[in-house]
């Protein structure tokens, strides 16, 4: 299948690739642009290792395909730490512990980053439900929970 | 010192920034071939004719290869020889590999497999263990029959109960999914990165799929997007398909299994059905029981064998059972081949008894925890303190107790965890609470249920508990540390480095950790059976101590001092009062000529174990942990939520507090998984109809109990480990058992019967044991 000039921007930059009209935003990113720190946990769109945002929604990368980041504003896990210093949400994570294989992580940072930005006191339920859509098999969550609460906690104190 | 530190994870900074690579982040040469397996339509029968013109004439295929194009052994087995990794005719299992796919892309490869015209003549397939059963399809002749004493007490007792009840399996579902690559070298050389846990077994199979030695081979592995035992022997086939295909092509081969294809084709827990008879006093103190196993193990061995051992081996738990008999069926049936798991059999056999004290406690009309405790072992510091008081108590009389393989238990620390989280937790006031919640709602119900955790710490097969360490100072003082074990996540590498550092005084960041890799450490065990930091810890230990011998000897010798003058502390050596920097003598030491690598080897003491008498010592301590959990139950939809869990856990003298508190959580959330949501359905054709997270359930984010405690226990491990630390991967696992107890409580509450409840208890399933009971009334 002949493939699909696409033109967009990622981690603020301005980027070209090729894609079969069939091939998944995840896979662009991963195998086109070298952005691996997107990752496919299921390809269906039900466990949100694939997270990235598209003109700042949340989505799952697997279920959107790569010609329709045309003209979009993707960010992906890549651009969270700004000038070399963490997102206070990455550093929450590696205070807590609340990460071990690290294979879920970027897709979970991402979405709390997005739940953050339009909801920078989120009570714990809101943020259980928010990432109710990113599965960890490793770390039973609490910690995790734990490091969203106090990088939003820090977040609105540095405000 | 390093150890006993709440350090981060090695590689937290990686993957926080999404830096950290797994194996198909590796950049490759753009050359690199993908492939994927074509795979059986159906469970049980022959291929009567096999058609790939049309895979072959896929857009971007390569090749196509059969087992008989396979050019050296078609074995992926662990050790049975009983695993082809393709299919020679005869079709076993729904999702079997047939043929491998070479393409030019994943997703070429992945769509080329679809495109077989496959021919089978159909037999009935044996899926169910009544299947099995019938048709006789077992390994092993018979049952593996364990025990001690006499069970014809249960004759004659008070009390006698008999029931059975069923344990679905579980899907490991670690995250990043099973991934090989090869990349052929000069001179016939492989270089296989995997994601395994048992680098080794991959360089082996690997040999002798591609005609080598093992010294040809290399096999690195840097991390696992988590194993949970699902990496053990699964990974297998992907890295011999790699090496093969890289072999014929000449050109590096990628092969990942996507989602369903990793559900369909690999290997889960065993399910198992648990049958018991016991007989009891009318307190509830247990005189006899007698459990019969039966242990659904897929088309091939694979590592059922020490499973269903092991599962034997945890039929006890915490109680002292002094006349038992314990006969485990291990059984072949026409589906994925059952596999370790964290537990590894432990939790089956572990909920068995569980459940035998709970139905206990139902019958004699008291609560389960008095029935628990009036069964535990005796704690250890009973004989101490009653040995130094010079007062020989009856209990004395029979010194340490023993389990029914024969091993004296010697470490017991349950009566005193026990109590502490009774405490913490507020168990006997939240029991009324709970009964006096449940006198007064009528479509809500709670339950509460304590349930304890004894661990055997030791891989059953004795030769397998050795490790081996490589340890390199360079000239200006930094450490290059590599061993055996596998980083899946739990922290391995870490805590390993800890070690290290501690060894030698000296910081964290001076001790660079590396990917395991054959070239450098041989003849490795699976990072398995909890075992990595207690085996790997002491190899690197061993390694360290060799290196500060011949620096030490340096020493002595130039500074004309006694070996007990020096001491490697705060990044110094101190020579009596004075201090040299640590880099300053290695520079010295190697101006010197003093070796500054060395290799460093452990086998852990004083196990020996005869798995077909089932005598001996399997283990060379136990691990101990107790929890309690509270749920909620709605009576008209089944549906409940875990309202709190307090956890206490014994992790030894922690290596990493912060760590292990996290193996601890995540345990528990998963063993909660295994006995709830997390169900495994097959159709009556043998097709696994969950092979996606969108009918798989496991744990999210909003399934963690509402209020969620951990503590541990500060117990330093009896035994030489590594800085009396304990393993800690498995043991919390079947904390998750207060869960499934606590459910069972709850629809208790709504009638007088013992509830039947098989696990997991899923919605459907709570619904059901609440109508039986209700239906037989109050």
């Amino acid at each position: 299948m002949s493939k699909i000039h696409v033109t967009t921007t990622v981690n603020n930059e301005v980027v070209e690739f090729l894609a079969d009209p069939r091939e998944t935003l995840l896979d662009c990113l991963r195998d086109r642009l070298d952005l691996t720190g997107t990752k496919e946990g299921c390809g269906t769109g039900d466990c949100g290792a694939c997270s990235v945002t598209v003109d700042g929604t949340l989505v799952c990368s697997c279920l959107v395909l790569g010609v329709e980041a045309e003209g979009a504003k993707i960010e992906t896990i890549e651009n969270m730490a700004q000038d070399g210093a963490l997102h206070p949400l990455q550093r929450k994570f590696i205070e807590h512990a609340a990460l071990q294989c690290g294979f879920c992580t970027p897709g979970i940072l991402v979405a709390a980053k997005a739940l953050l930005d339009k909801t920078p006191d989120p009570t714990e339920t809101e943020v259980r439900y928010w990432l109710a859509g990113n599965l960890c098999r490793c770390t039973g969550y609490d910690k995790i929970i734990r490091a969203v609460m106090d990088a939003a906690a820090e977040m609105r104190g540095a405000a | 010192m390093s150890v006993h530190k709440s350090l981060p994870h090695d590689a937290a900074l990686l993957h926080v920034s999404g830096q950290a690579r797994y194996i198909d982040d590796i950049p490759t040469p753009a050359d690199t071939l993908h492939l994927a397996f074509g795979v059986s339509a159906i469970a049980h029968g022959e291929i009567t004719s096999l058609d790939l013109e049309d895979v072959f004439a896929s857009e971007g295929v390569i090749d196509v290869l059969t087992s008989g194009e396979l050019p050296f052994e078609n074995d992926v087995s662990p050790s049975a020889h009983d695993e082809p990794l393709l299919s020679t005719g005869d079709i076993h299992y729904l999702g079997q590999p047939i043929f491998l796919v070479i393409a030019t892309s994943h997703l070429a490869a992945r769509k080329a497999a679809r495109l077989a015209k496959i021919t089978y003549h159909d037999s009935p397939p044996i899926l169910s263990i009544d299947d099995a059963l019938a048709a006789n399809s077992r390994f092993e002749d018979g049952p593996r029959i364990y025990g001690q004493g006499d069970i014809s007490v249960i004759d004659s007792a008070p009390v006698v109960i008999e029931d059975s009840f069923e344990i679905g399996g579980q899907e490991h579902f670690y995250l990043e999914s099973q991934a090989a690559l090869a990349v052929p070298q000069e001179d016939g050389e492989m270089v296989v990165h995997s994601s395994t846990q048992h680098p080794t077994e991959i360089q082996h199979k690997v040999a002798e799929a591609i005609g080598v030695a093992m010294n040809d081979v290399r096999v690195e592995v840097r991390r696992m997007g988590g194993g949970f035992g699902g990496k053990e022997s699964q990974g297998n086939a992907l890295a011999c398909a790699c090496a093969i295909a890289a072999q014929r092509t000449r050109r590096p081969c990628k092969m990942r299994y996507d989602r369903d294809d990793d559900m369909i084709i690999t290997g889960k827990r065993h399910d198992f059905r648990i049958t018991y008879r016991v007989g009891c006093e009318e307190n509830g103190k247990i005189l006899g029981i007698s459990f019969v196993h039966y242990a659904r193990c897929g088309w091939a061995q694979d590592l059922s064998l020490p499973v269903a051992d092991r599962a034997m081996l945890h039929s006890d738990n915490a109680y002292h059972l002094e006349n038992i008999r314990i006969e485990s069926h291990r059984l072949k049936t026409n589906t994925q081949s059952a596999t370790a798991f964290r537990g590894f059999g432990g939790p089956q056999g572990m909920i068995g008894i569980e459940r035998v004290l709970d139905h206990v406690a139902h019958r004699v009309g008291r609560d389960p925890l008095e029935v628990r405790l009036l069964n535990y072992y005796q704690d250890h510091q009973d004989h101490s303190v009653e040995a130094s008081g010079g007062s020989i108590s009856s209990k004395m009389k029979t010194g340490p107790q023993t389990t029914p393989y024969g091993m004296e238990v010697e470490d017991f620390v349950l009566n005193q965890m026990t109590a502490d989280i009774v405490d913490r937790s507020e168990y006997q006031s939240r029991r009324n609470a709970v009964a006096d919640w449940n006198a007064r709602h009528s479509i809500l119900k709670r339950g509460l249920a304590l349930s304890p955790v004894k661990f055997g710490i030791s891989f059953t097969l004795t030769h397998l508990n050795q490790a081996g360490a490589l340890v390199h100072i360079y000239q200006d003082g930094s450490v290059r540390m590599n061993h055996g074990g596998t980083e899946m996540g739990q922290g391995l590498f870490q805590k390993v480095a800890q070690v290290a550092a501690s060894c030698f005084g000296i910081h964290m960041d001076r001790v660079k950790i590396t990917a395991t890799d054959t070239a450098k450490v041989p003849n490795t065990s699976a990072t398995a059976a909890s075992s990595g930091s207690d085996l790997n810890g002491m190899a690197v230990k061993a390694a360290c101590d060799t290196l500060k011998a011949r620096l030490c000897a340096f020493l002595v010798d130039r500074h004309e001092c006694r070996h007990s003058d020096i001491q490697f502390k705060d990044e110094q050596v101190w020579i009596k009062e004075t201090a040299f920097r640590f880099e300053d003598v290695i520079k010295q030491a190697y101006e010197n000529r003093i070796s500054l690598s060395a290799t460093g080897f452990y086998k852990a003491p004083k196990v020996a174990w005869d798995r077909i008498k089932g005598q001996g010592r399997p283990f060379l301590y136990f691990a101990y942990g107790v929890s309690v959990s509270e749920v909620v139950i709605d009576t008209l939809t089944g549906e409940y939520r875990i309202l709190r869990s307090d956890i206490l856990h014994d992790a030894g003298k922690s290596l990493n507090p912060d760590l292990d508190i996290g193996q601890v959580e995540g345990a528990f959330v998963q063993g909660a998984g295994w006995l709830t949501t997390e169900e495994l359905v097959w159709d009556a054709k043998g097709a696994l109809k969950t092979h996606a997270p969108s009918t798989y359930k496991i744990p999210a984010f909003a399934d963690r109990p509402d209020i969620f405690n951990v503590s541990l226990w500060d117990n330093e491990n009896q035994e030489d480990t590594i800085y009396k630390s304990k393993a800690v991967g498995e043991p919390p696992f079947m904390h998750g058992i207060s869960v499934y107890l606590a459910l069972s409580d709850a629809i208790a509450a709504c009638g007088s019967r013992y509830p039947h409840l098989d696990a997991p208890a899923t919605p459907e399933r709570v619904l059901t044991a609440v109508q039986r009971v209700q239906r037989h009334g109050l």
